[in-house]
């Protein structure tokens, strides 16, 4: 009898955390990554003066955000061709879109440690208030990573086979998800304003909701024909 | 469909022939004034490649889920002429933003959208090219996602209160001048009309790809 | 405090609310400036390059497909 979707999914999802809390090694060197690419950036936006450029903060996250996520994304199905684990998990008797949700689970929450480190620290370096709304702050850093995890989840599984998955990836992945990221931002960087602008983040809230639930329903549907040979 | 080709191909130069030829006598814009002329076109070449999307879109979900070679010819070939005509958008856009706006580039919500949109189709024509075997189904998939984020380039400009013309514009064109309605009309069905003879073109150049890889197949037996 | 305030109206008045003659400025706005015909022209004629520039890499192509399946035909002819 073929397990649920859901309990495919969670038992996928165990496994990767399983593989991770042992030897930590991808959300190290991704939080690591992020921490990097911020220094980078305060460079580019930082004034004479010491003072960052308005609302730099906002863009600087979230480009942190989806570079370290590209990162990620390629290192944990590097992990899975090296050990040809991704082809076992799709002969196994479980419906394959559930596969892609216990992957894409992994990934958010890989992301998701990764945003928890880096959200303070870029507040701090860049006296951002971004927790002046917690809430939608949560809610844009959550949605916003669903969004890009969804389709950087399928890009990545999908390019396990290509020669070229490496430089591939990011040149798929970065303009499908423009949407994500400028909504990601805006509804940032709307939050940094004094006061925060509410409607102008719920706004963008919606649209990444929107985006979310387009997305992972395309994904979950053509997962299956695009990792069959 | 090859019986339509000549026809076709009549009738659509013969109005981008006729085009230049109405724009000229069009009437001015009351602030744009000569510069506003580019708008036929650069109208006209966004409906075509919204209709290269879609049908990029299309073929990719159905080459995907039946596996038809031919809808993955149609698939390539309509993301190459996304390009083009995007690229003659973004161009044509620039020329127009230099002297209505002042600036040669605006990030304004529109030309930000219709920028990726570009950008994603070149992705698919990189993915098939250096994507090694096995890149059809990879362009594929960069086809439909594509196709889905279109959506939100239509409404990205009534979201955003931008510097762009709205929507309302071509909405509300038929009843404040009759004549600039018409004209836009007409070029955008000659526009539609070339998109779908550059699609035949360009897929007879698939046809023969693929018969030229029987050849090689039947070749080696 | 009420002289402030009678020389603040008195300020106020003396701008001119609308001009009633012309009103002169120094140079041309960007925009006026900026000549229209050359960027009109240079779209539509964009455009036209464009066109036959991308029928001219079809054509071509097709072309080169077609001789490798000339060369193809032709040494499957010598082979029999």
């Amino acid at each position: 009898m073929t397990p649920g979707f859901l309990k495919v999914a969670l038992l996928v999802l165990r496994k990767d955390l399983a593989i991770e809390a042992r030897s930590r090694e991808i959300v190290y060197t991704t939080l690591f990554f992020a921490v990097a690419c911020v220094m980078i950036f305060s460079f580019a936006f930082v004034k004479e003066e010491g003072v960052p450029v308005d609302n730099a903060a906002a863009g600087i996250l979230w480009i942190a955000v989806a570079f370290s996520g590209t990162l990620a994304l390629g290192r944990t199905f590097e992990r899975e061709r090296y050990s040809e684990t991704l082809r076992a998990l799709l002969l196994a008797p479980a419906a394959r879109p559930a596969v892609y949700a216990g992957k894409l689970l992994g990934m958010i929450l890989m992301m998701a440690a990764t945003e928890v480190i880096l959200t303070p620290m870029v507040a701090f370096f860049f006296h951002a208030p971004f927790f002046a709304r917690p809430l939608l702050l949560v809610a844009l850093l959550g949605l916003g990573t669903i969004g890009f995890a969804a389709v950087g989840t399928l890009f990545a599984a999908m390019l396990v086979r290509t020669r070229t998955r490496d430089v591939l990836l990011p040149i798929l992945l970065y303009p499908v998800t423009i949407p994500v990221i400028i909504a990601g931002v805006r509804g940032t960087a709307a939050l940094l304003q004094s006061p925060p602008e509410e409607p102008v983040a719920t706004l963008w809230i919606g649209l990444l909701t929107a985006f979310d639930v387009v997305f992972i329903t395309l994904a979950l549907w053509t997962f299956e024909p695009l990792m069959t040979e | 469909m090859k019986k339509i080709f000549v026809p076709l191909a009549i009738v659509t130069g013969a109005m981008f022939v006729a085009a230049p030829i109405m724009i000229g006598m069009a009437d001015y814009e009351s602030t744009m004034l000569l510069v506003q002329k580019i708008f036929y076109f650069h109208f006209a070449t966004w409906m075509a490649m919204t209709l290269a999307i879609a049908v990029c879109g299309v073929a990719s979900l159905v080459y995907l889920f039946k596996a038809s070679k031919v809808a993955e010819w149609y698939a390539t070939s309509a993301a190459e002429l996304v390009v083009v005509f995007s690229l003659f958008g973004l161009f044509s856009g620039s020329l127009w933003g230099r002297k209505a706006w002042g600036v040669w580039w605006q990030w304004d919500a529109r030309v930000t959208m219709a920028t990726m949109l570009c950008l994603i189709f070149l992705g698919y024509l990189i993915v098939r090219k250096y994507g090694g075997p096995g890149s059809e189904k990879l362009a594929a998939a960069m086809g439909i996602f594509g196709a889905a984020t279109s959506p939100f380039v239509y409404k990205s400009v009534d979201w955003w209160r931008t510097i762009h013309p709205q929507t309302t514009v071509m909405r509300t064109l038929g009843d404040k001048w009759p004549g600039a309605w018409r004209l836009v009309i007409f070029c955008t069905f000659a526009f539609l009309f070339l998109t779908v003879l550059l699609l035949f073109a360009r897929v007879h150049l698939e046809a023969l790809r693929s018969k030229l890889d029987d050849m090689y197949l039947a070749a080696e037996d | 405090m009420i002289a402030v305030v009678l020389n603040l109206m008195f300020a106020l008045q003396q701008q001119p609310t609308i001009p009633e003659g012309f009103v002169p400025v120094t140079g041309a706005p960007v925009t006026e400036q900026i000549p229209a015909a050359p960027l009109v022209i240079g779209a539509y004629a964009f455009f036209l390059l464009l066109m036959v520039f991308y029928l001219w890499t079809i054509w071509r192509r097709i072309g080169k497909v077609e001789s490798e399946m000339q060369a193809l035909e032709r040494r499957q002819g010598e082979k029999r």
